[in-house]
């Protein structure tokens, strides 16, 4: 096999396959979407699970640290004879990967909520659940936010291998560029996956500011 | 053919347990890359980032370095070292491309841990080391150090268990590694191989994610293990 000098960027190859880019930009994000929001659900409710029997949160957080251990390529791997090579493949292995991280996050934020704050709700009527809802979650949504933000960028990395699973979103730029030593598809797959998890970890920033005023710094 | 039926099959294969594509062989490659990878990172960053934490200077570069880290795709890294291997003449399946691509993906964890560990030193404890008379070089070697070991360790286990997972993809870019089976297995759809690849390559990521807690727990001082 010989490998061909091409240019660096063939902006000629980009502008033809527009079409195609948009395609991939739409699937690498469907496939974060899903996966971090399907990851957000469980770890809502594996962390209310933690919260009201403490005793759960050890081997909680070693299964899910255990799933977080085992590579990617392995996972598809091993998901292939039991849901073959498919979305939900990559759904299922790129979820599974989100939860330690959100989990930690969520119980570490909560548990951070100051002993006083809690008191001075119950003082003021609050019932178990308002204060959960009303005190607690808000918060601790910085430190939760913090986890979808390491889970999302984390998600947007690992989307590009589900490639060899006929899928991955940039990822398939990637390996077609390595197939055919062409550099432009290789530069372009990276290029715009970093692209992606940048601005999606901007739009977190932005959304936690908007959730709570009360800790944007005063000018 | 069920599942069982194909890793039997891929398992009862001679060329599976010798040759040069044998279990070994492959095992063989990917932990002497990953070793190798870390080792070489740790000797590239290690000093550097103890020193700027002992000034205590570096902790939004450190903060910088991680979130960039994250944010560039593994499998990108690799593809673009083996696009420039190939662009200045290297051989194709070599595993230079996927060892320096692997030294990359291991110095950022092990350079921010540092630097955050040894910041972590309370300031007072500092400074009774200082009034104590030790030099300078005492306090780092003899306090600093041992305090943040901890710390350290988990960078050191955090990046060798992320270049185990990236060895795995050095079979995309034409290099063996465990990997291998996985994408062949793969390319041939012998479902026999590809899991047999993969638990492989679990069991590996498996064994150094809980050998190194091991050391980790090991390398805490007496003072600092928090009874469990």
């Amino acid at each position: 096999m010989m490998a061909q000098a091409s240019p660096l960027i063939d902006w000629q190859w980009i502008w033809r396959n527009m079409g195609e880019i948009l395609d991939r930009t739409w699937q690498h994000l469907s496939l974060t979407a899903v996966s971090v929001a399907l990851g957000l659900v469980i770890s809502l409710g594996l962390t209310a699970v933690v919260l009201r029997w403490r005793r759960t949160y050890t081997p909680i957080t070693w299964v899910t640290g255990l799933l977080y251990t085992i590579p990617s390529l392995a996972l598809f791997a091993l998901l292939v004879p039991i849901v073959g090579l498919n979305a939900t493949n990559a759904v299922i292995a790129l979820t599974s990967y989100t939860l330690l991280i959100i989990i930690r996050n969520m119980v570490a934020g909560i548990n951070g909520v100051p002993e006083p704050v809690l008191e001075a709700a119950d003082g003021m009527g609050y019932t178990r659940r308002a204060r959960f809802w009303r005190m607690e979650i808000p918060l601790a949504l910085p430190v939760i936010i913090a986890g979808l933000r390491i889970a999302t960028v984390t998600t947007v990395g690992l989307v590009t291998v589900t490639a060899v699973l006929g899928l991955g979103g940039y990822g398939y730029f990637i390996l077609r560029g390595l197939n055919t030593f062409f550099w432009t598809q290789i530069l372009v797959g990276v290029t715009l996956s970093v692209v992606l998890a940048t601005i999606l970890d901007l739009a977190f920033i932005w959304l936690q500011s908007a959730l709570s005023p009360w800790a944007r710094s005063p000018k | 053919m069920t599942v069982w039926e194909s890793m039997r099959e891929f398992l009862s294969e001679p060329s599976t347990w010798s040759g040069p594509d044998s279990i070994w062989v492959r095992l063989g490659e990917h932990i002497a890359v990953s070793v190798a990878a870390v080792v070489i990172a740790g000797i590239l960053v290690l000093p550097l980032a103890v020193w700027l934490g002992h000034i205590r200077k570096g902790s939004a570069i450190a903060t910088a370095v991680v979130n960039i880290g994250r944010a560039v795709p593994s499998f990108g890294v690799l593809a673009i070292a083996f696009l420039i291997f190939v662009q200045i003449g290297a051989g194709i399946g070599e595993p230079w491309p996927v060892l320096v691509a692997l030294i990359a993906l291991a110095a950022p964890p092990m350079f921010t841990n540092t630097i955050a560990g040894i910041q972590t030193v309370e300031p007072t404890t500092l400074e009774s080391a200082r009034g104590m008379g030790l030099t300078e070089r005492e306090v780092l070697t003899g306090v600093e150090l041992p305090l943040s070991m901890p710390l350290i360790m988990e960078g050191v286990r955090i990046a060798f268990v992320q270049v185990i997972a990236t060895a795995t993809l050095g079979a995309l870019v034409a290099w063996g590694g465990l990997g291998r089976f996985i994408v062949d297995g793969f390319a041939q759809q012998d479902v026999g191989e590809l899991i047999v690849g993969a638990i492989l390559v679990g069991m590996l990521a498996i064994a150094a994610e809980l050998g190194l807690s091991a050391t980790q727990r090991a390398t805490t001082p007496r003072g600092l293990r928090v009874g469990r």
